[in-house]
Parts: C-alpha cells; structure tokens; sequence
C-alpha cells in the first residue's frame, strides 16, 4: 500500500466527519425543532421535552391527509403507465426489425435533454383543450412516456440471449406471450430500478402539478406544502418543520430500509 | 423482413410515441413557432410579430439579470458540487468504523423533495432562530436575513442546491473509484509514489469521463431544478435570485404572455441542447455502460 502516515489519517478521518457533520446539521436542526415545543426551537437543551403536537397542529392546518392520497394516486398512475407503455416500446426497439427504427429511437432520445417539465406553457394549453386543468390525470400525463424508461429497459431486453425467444416460439409463444412470460420476468430488476427512480421523482416534483392544480382535491405534497409553508400567517417555524418532515417522511424512510437498492437504482437513472 | 413484424412493432411502438409526441416534440415545435407571434390580449387576436419577441428580450432588464443570474449560479454550483462530491467520493471509498453512517449523511438530501430541503433551509437561515443567525449572535455579530436580503440571496441559494446535489454525483465518483485496479496501487507503492502524485497521475485521468458526465448533469441542473426558489425567495429581492426557468413561470402564468414565454423557453431549449451535444461529443465515447 501507499505510505500512510498516522498523520495522514487523522487529517482524513476529521475531515470525513467534519464533512459528515456539515451535511446532516441542517435536517437533524429541522428535526430538533419539529420534535419539540416551539420554546425550544432556537434553545438546545439535552432535556427539553419532546412532543408530537406540532405533526398533530400541522395535520389539522392543512388538508395533509388529501394531498397524500392526492400523491399516491398521482405516482401509482405514472408507474404504471410508464410500465405497461415503456416495455412495448422497449421490447420492439430491443427485439423487432422495423422501418423507421432508428429516427424513432432518437426521437425518444430527445425526450432526455427537452423534458415536459420545461414546456409548461404549451403543455398547459393542451391539457386547457384536452378540458383536464385541475385532475391528478393532467399531471401525470406528459411523464406517461418516459424516453428513459424505454431506454433502460431496451438496454437490459438487449441482454436476454436469443435463444430464450426461439425456444418459446418454437413452444407455439405469441409476441406479446413472449414478451410476458420471458422478458417481464426477466426484466424485473431493472423495472424495479425505474420504478424507485420513478416514484421519487414525481412525489418529488413541484413545478408542473403547481401549474396544472389549483383546488384541495388535486394538490398532490409537494404543492400543499409549498402553500401552507408560504401563507404568511404567524405558522410557527416548528409546525412548519413538521409538515416538511411529514411529507417527506414516505421517501426517508424507503430509502433508511432499502439504502443500497435507492443508491444503486439512481445510479443507473444517472447513467444513461 | 416480414411485414407483420413491422405491424407488431409499430403498435407497441403506438401508445408510447402517442404520448411522448403529444406531451413533448409538439409543444417543443409550438413553443418555437408561438415565439415569433404576439400574445393574444382579450378581443385583439394573436399577429406575428417576427423577432419581436427576442428583441425585447434583449431590451428586458430582467431578463438579462435572469442570465447574469443562471451565469453566476451555475459558475458556483456547478464546480462546488463536483469538487465536493469528488471529496466525499475519496473519503468514504475506504473501509472505517461508521463509513456507513458517513455515506448515509452524504446521500439523504438527495432523496428528500426539493420543495422541504428549501424549507429546511430556508428555517436554517432564518434570521432569529436559524442556526446560522444563532451562531451570528454568539459572536456578537448583528443578525442577518441571507435568504432575504439581495446581495447573498442568490448565494444562499447556490448552497441549497450545492447540498442537494454533491451526495448524489457522489455515488458516480465512488462507482468510478471502485474500478480503479489495485494492482495500480501496489505499482505505484513500489515506486515509492506519494499519495498526491498517485492521485494527479492515476486516479484524476481514469476518473475523467465520470467527471464530464458529471459535469454535463451538473450544467443541466443548475438550469432546471428551480423549485426551491419557489419557497426561499420567489425570485427576489429586486430580482436578485430570478432564474431563467422561473422568469418563465412568471411570465407565462402570472403575468399570462405566453409568446414572450415561448421565446423564453426556446432560450432554455437552446442551453439545454447545447449541453446535450456536450455530451453527447464528450462524454458518451469514454463511458463504459455496466
């Protein structure tokens, strides 16, 4: 190995946890004040006393309970329309010789650099036309085809050998039987990948559900959360902190259970 | 080539490209052509306008501060959050007792929505209760509202970003890290290499292309992640934290010119691609896909 001196240790361990520090100060101090009374916001006293008051106050100020349900509706439909769409499409691009095979691959290529989330504007007339402003249905709509779900999952049905498909053709297998009984089995890692990645994403997003929702039925988190930390009214900093904490809480704690699995699933998101 | 196969492939095909046409290609196209019309104002219907819409643009203070702006934010979270995410990556690529723990701390921001890290920090700087007032105030300093006043506004919220960002590329950096043969490093301890020449001559050029593709969704993300400006400062004050994405929103939706939004946006596509071409040019020879 390379010389390593005790200094040279010391020097890296301290910084390792310095860094460590630096980086979990700013959610453990939200955790702090959102687990006790707003006294002790700004006060650290090893003994203050905890409470859950503030998740109980913040649940009441705010119709939390419908934006949650507003969000799950909202991601389960994306993921499964991303699914059901992006493995057709996966599996012809993957297996099937057509005209016109390449162009369309870059087209979808395309969808990688010039996402819906930029083209609010348009995308908004559309749904205003399609008469869907304000439904869970005109957020999810435009993510329904994921130009990178398609291409992860072609890369990994480019993997599967040959000679899985003719043995079942031989068996009597249909396209869309082979396509079941083959490649879905064994694309499942990879599927459970994109769906992690998925998931966050759109509990995670803000700027396009902002835009298309505007009643309490619609809303998914993120919006709910935005409005009721910005309504100027005297809300205390340790309510606010709770609902933030509440929100997020689904995906903290995913990703606390299954570290590796979030770690390596966004890691493939980033790789295109 | 049989022609029933071809049939078969463009139905699967159908549904997906249905949608990603719909809700992508032609809003893109539409956004260019809408950008050379004016905004249709009550009974005074929609007239092509040519250039107009770029030439005010150039003329539109706020919008060159947008760019000045997204030129500075970018110039800082772009090379902060790779630096730090190559630091994180080097620390945390040995074996220690909590190295676990470490990596976890990196990490967590990245899983958390945009819109709650902005509360979390936006109650971080809150002058009076915030941590970093409460240090300001132990020093005797006088309390300060860096979210809220113009000359740190956007800094405060380079930082926010930098923090979301820098445990995320980490994980590219590892990956890359854990690729690096040993036998390099036992090599390199035979000829008696210090540890600083071992890291510019071996480990930085076989990290390269990890660094580009970082760097690459580090310039696409300073243009794109906006949500947190939504909460912290709502591009202000005085237009000292207004990013090119958000001037969009406020033009489109509240102040309603769609055109001039549509020439904003064409802005945006044209930085997009530019860094998509990068890309592609750069990076996409050198990955090795795992």
């Amino acid at each position: 190995m390379i010389r390593e001196t005790l200094f040279d240790r010391i020097l890296l361990r301290t910084a390792g946890a310095l860094l460590a520090l630096l980086w979990i100060v700013p959610l453990a101090y939200a955790v702090w004040a959102a687990f006790h009374p707003a006294a002790f916001e700004a006060r650290f006293e090893l003994l203050a006393p905890l409470t859950l008051d503030n998740f109980a106050s913040a649940w009441s100020q705010a119709p939390f309970a419908r934006y949650f349900l507003n969000t799950v509706l909202l991601v389960a439909m994306i993921l499964g329309a991303q699914l059901v769409l992006c493995t057709l499409a996966a599996f012809a691009f993957a297996r099937l010789e057509f005209p016109g095979k390449s162009v369309l691959f870059t087209l979808i290529l395309m969808q990688l650099l010039v996402m819906p989330d930029i083209l609010l504007v348009e995308n908004y007339k559309t749904m205003r036309a399609l008469g869907l402003v304000d439904t869970i249905l005109a957020i999810g709509l435009p993510y329904f085809a994921s130009g990178f779900a398609i291409f992860l999952l072609r890369q990994t049905f480019m993997t599967i050998p040959k000679e899985l498909d003719e043995a079942a053709r031989v068996e009597g297998c249909s396209l869309l039987g082979l396509l079941w009984r083959v490649y879905v089995p064994l694309g499942k890692p990879a599927m459970l990948a994109f769906a992690l990645v998925s998931v966050s994403h759109h509990w995670n997003n803000f700027l396009w559900p902002l835009i298309i929702t505007n009643s309490v039925e619609t809303r998914p988190l993120t919006v709910g959360l935005s409005i009721f930390a910005t309504t100027d009214s005297g809300t205390e900093w340790a309510v606010i902190n709770a609902a933030t904490l509440m929100t997020s809480a689904p995906l903290l704690i995913g990703f606390l259970l299954f570290q590796r699995q979030f770690v390596q699933s966004f890691m493939r998101a980033g790789i295109k | 080539m049989d022609r029933r196969t071809w049939i078969y492939a463009w139905l699967m095909l159908l549904p997906a490209l249905v949608f990603l046409i719909a809700f992508t290609h032609l809003p893109a196209v539409t956004t260019i052509i809408d950008s050379f019309w004016t905004t249709a104002k009550g009974r005074r219907a929609s007239t092509f306008a040519g250039l107009g819409n770029y030439e005010k643009m150039l003329a539109d203070p706020i919008f060159l501060k947008a760019m000045v702006n997204s030129a500075i934010y970018a110039a800082i979270t772009i090379p902060a959050s790779i630096l730090l995410a190559l630091g994180m990556a080097l620390l945390v690529n040995r074996p220690f007792r909590g190295v676990g723990l470490v990596r976890m701390a990196f990490f967590t921001p990245t899983v958390l929505p945009l819109i709650a890290v902005a509360n979390i920090w936006l109650f971080f700087y809150a002058p009076g209760f915030g941590l970093i007032d409460q240090i300001r105030l132990f020093f005797g300093l006088p309390s300060a509202n860096y979210a809220g006043q113009p000359a740190t506004a956007l800094y405060s919220v380079a930082v926010v970003t930098i923090w979301k960002e820098a445990g995320f590329f980490m994980i590219f950096f590892l990956a890359a890290l854990q690729t690096i043969p040993q036998s390099l490093r036992e090599a390199a301890a035979i000829e008696g290499c210090s540890r600083w020449t071992f890291f510019r001559r071996v480990t930085l050029p076989l990290i390269m292309p990890t660094t580009l593709f970082v760097s690459v969704n580090a310039v696409i993300n300073a243009f794109r992640l906006v949500d947190h400006v939504f909460v912290m400062t709502k591009g202000g004050p005085d237009s000292a934290t207004m990013l090119l994405l958000y001037y969009i929103f406020e033009t489109g939706f509240r102040f309603w010119d769609t055109a001039y939004a549509a020439a904003l946006t064409v802005v945006l596509i044209a930085i997009l691609f530019i860094a998509g071409i990068g890309q592609f040019l750069l990076v996409d020879r050198r990955v090795h896909y795992k």
